[in-house]
């Protein structure tokens, strides 16, 4: 008994070393990341790295950032990341509440329609929709990239869809002999109900906004109209960069999404494992 | 009267179910049905957005095939990338089914293994380039302290794939998550009767757990490949490709010919092979599913 009992702690003791490794090594890069932040650019060039500044530079904060127009790319992301955010939310929940509380001829078909398009690899619709945009003298201007998400996207359709239909029908059928309508119903009780699930779209939605790079670097060429993810790479090969600094500039793009991940991570692993799909 | 009235009322709602929906129909016809046709068309098509498209036949994918040395480069590349698929679910399963133990702190250990996937972009890019420095980076220092001599990475033509594969291995929190959830869904009950009949770990792994995560699995499989095959933002800033080529993925290239060299008919006909090769990957491995995927006799989950 005594024996068995030793054996299971000396298991689980090796458990916990295991994971709790894993975990550091997850971690590490952040750690690395902030502790070149705060180098002497001297000591950046020190081999081998010491993980530890000698001591912590906050000017490289202020310097990297003042390299290039770091605000007003941030400007332009918080702008679009914003638009974006509107966009997303007004119209997936129409088109979820479609999807999900109301009857009409074609959407079972629609829907997995829809939802096939889950798989459809973006670069085939990439080319038409540039060309598209060119036509209507969209290049160089935030359009092309706010634009698009006032018309659902089939990811976030879904994700709410799956959340909506949780929710007992009979609420509506009581709303709806009071005489409500149905954009009543779903403004003033659905979505009251599905903070969780809004709150997982408005995440992503940010996340990937905020993120992208591709379509900034095909729609933007002017720099004033550069997000933070452009103006990174643009400042990369533009200047000569030390790492110190370039690593203080990735620390402040990459905070925002660090912030809201621990602000929301219930409502991320929420969105994840509603749709089993990551985002 | 009634029934007059019953029809109206299901009447009025198909209008307003379809004008709900209308956002994302208009949407589905202007930015997919219609740009599927076109680029299809245009795949035929010597164009650029300055002069009107020519239509040269067959044209673009016979230079690919048969001429562009670097579409298979790039085409190499990308289903060498795709080892990262497998390899990466493997990690997932096994940080799953660690975190499912009963661990101090799973809550911080979970959120610990789960960060980095909410995280790119370009700043993880240019991180992951400092990590790699061959010099002063990280990796190549920890490889030092046990002993190995790294190699140069992401300057190096041998190893610049593997520092990819390496780096996407960080991003697998998502897919954990999904498993941590389908181990969690798995009924006690189902281990409790395997070990009536003495299953050991193994066995009850082996023939429990795995087909009741199978279409988590089947899933995450499918999704991760289709992924793979869009890489870009790494080998764009961490490499533009190179050394010779080396991280030159399919999308980066397609990007190249569409919006550097403006020979939109020559992407779009790369893109519509990207579309078949994705299609009929996964056609292959749902048509394989009924083989390995196990599913509860009630209504899929995913629909």
């Amino acid at each position: 008994m005594i024996r068995g009992k030793t054996q299971y702690m000396v298991i689980n003791s090796i458990f916990h070393v295991l994971a709790y490794t894993l975990g550091i090594i997850f971690i590490l890069p952040f750690i690395w990341m902030v502790s070149t932040s705060f180098k002497e650019t001297a000591e950046t060039f020190i081999m081998p790295p010491k993980w530890i500044p000698s001591s912590f530079r906050w000017q490289n904060y202020i310097e990297g950032w003042r390299i290039a127009p770091f605000n007003l790319y941030l400007l332009n992301t918080v702008k679009i990341t914003l638009s974006v955010l509107i966009g997303t939310l007004l119209s997936n929940t129409l088109v979820a509440y479609s999807f999900s509380r109301l009857e009409w001829p074609g959407r079972d078909i629609l829907f997995v329609i829809l939802l096939s398009t889950l798989m459809l690899p973006y670069q085939v619709t990439l080319i038409p929709v540039f060309v598209l945009f060119s036509k209507l003298g969209w290049v160089n201007t935030h359009l092309p990239l706010i634009i698009p998400s006032f018309f659902g996207n089939p990811f976030f359709i879904f994700l709410l869809r799956q959340f909506f239909v949780t929710i007992p029908i009979e609420l509506d059928d009581a709303a709806k002999i009071d005489g409500c309508s149905n954009f009543k119903i779903l403004w003033q009780i659905l979505l009251p109900l599905s903070k969780p699930a809004l709150a997982a779209v408005a995440i992503f939605s940010f996340m990937g906004t905020w993120n992208d790079f591709l379509a900034p670097l095909i729609y933007l060429n002017k720099e004033s109209l550069f997000t933070l993810s452009l103006g990174l790479t643009f400042f990369r090969t533009q200047f000569e960069v030390y790492w110190n600094q370039l690593m203080a500039v990735s620390v402040i793009v990459l905070l925002p999404c660090l912030i809201i991940f621990f602000v929301a991570q219930r409502w991320f692993i929420q969105g994840i494992t509603l749709t089993g799909l990551k985002g | 009267m009634k029934e007059s009235r019953r029809g109206s009322l299901k009447r009025r709602e198909a209008i307003e179910g379809w004008l709900f929906a209308s956002p994302w129909i208009a949407g589905f016809l202007i930015f997919t049905i219609g740009p599927i046709i076109a680029s299809f068309i245009l795949s035929f098509c010597d164009y650029s957005v300055y002069s009107a498209a020519k239509w040269i036949g067959i044209e673009n994918y016979r230079k690919m095939f048969f001429e562009d040395s670097l579409y298979w480069t790039s085409l190499y590349n990308t289903v060498y990338y795709l080892i990262s698929v497998p390899l990466g679910m493997t990690v997932a399963l096994g940080c799953a089914l660690l975190l499912n133990r009963q661990l101090i702190g799973k809550n911080v250990l979970r959120t610990m293994y789960y960060l980095p996937s909410v995280t790119s972009g370009v700043a993880i890019s240019l991180l992951w380039m400092w990590i790699f420095d061959p010099n002063l980076g990280f990796f190549n220092d920890l490889l030092k302290r046990v002993g190995i001599n790294g190699p140069l990475w992401l300057q190096s033509e041998k190893w610049s794939k593997p520092a990819i594969i390496l780096m996407s291995f960080w991003g697998i929190g998502g897919t954990m998550v999904l498993y941590l959830a389908a181990l969690q869904g798995v009924p006690e009950q189902l281990y409790e009767a395997a070990e009536l009949d003495g299953a050991n770990s193994w066995q009850k792994f082996w023939h429990v757990t795995i087909p009741m995560l199978s279409p988590t699995i089947l899933f995450t499989l499918v999704m991760g490949i289709i992924g793979s095959f869009q890489v870009f933002t790494q080998a764009y800033v961490m490499t533009n490709g190179g050394p010779l080529n080396s991280t030159l993925f399919y999308v980066l290239y397609l990007y190249r010919n569409g919006f550097v060299w403006l020979h939109l008919g020559y992407a779009s006909a790369m893109a519509w092979i990207l579309f078949i090769i994705i299609l009929v990957i996964t056609l292959l491995i749902f048509r394989s599913s009924p083989a390995w995927v196990y599913y509860e006799a009630k209504r899929g989950k995913w629909i």
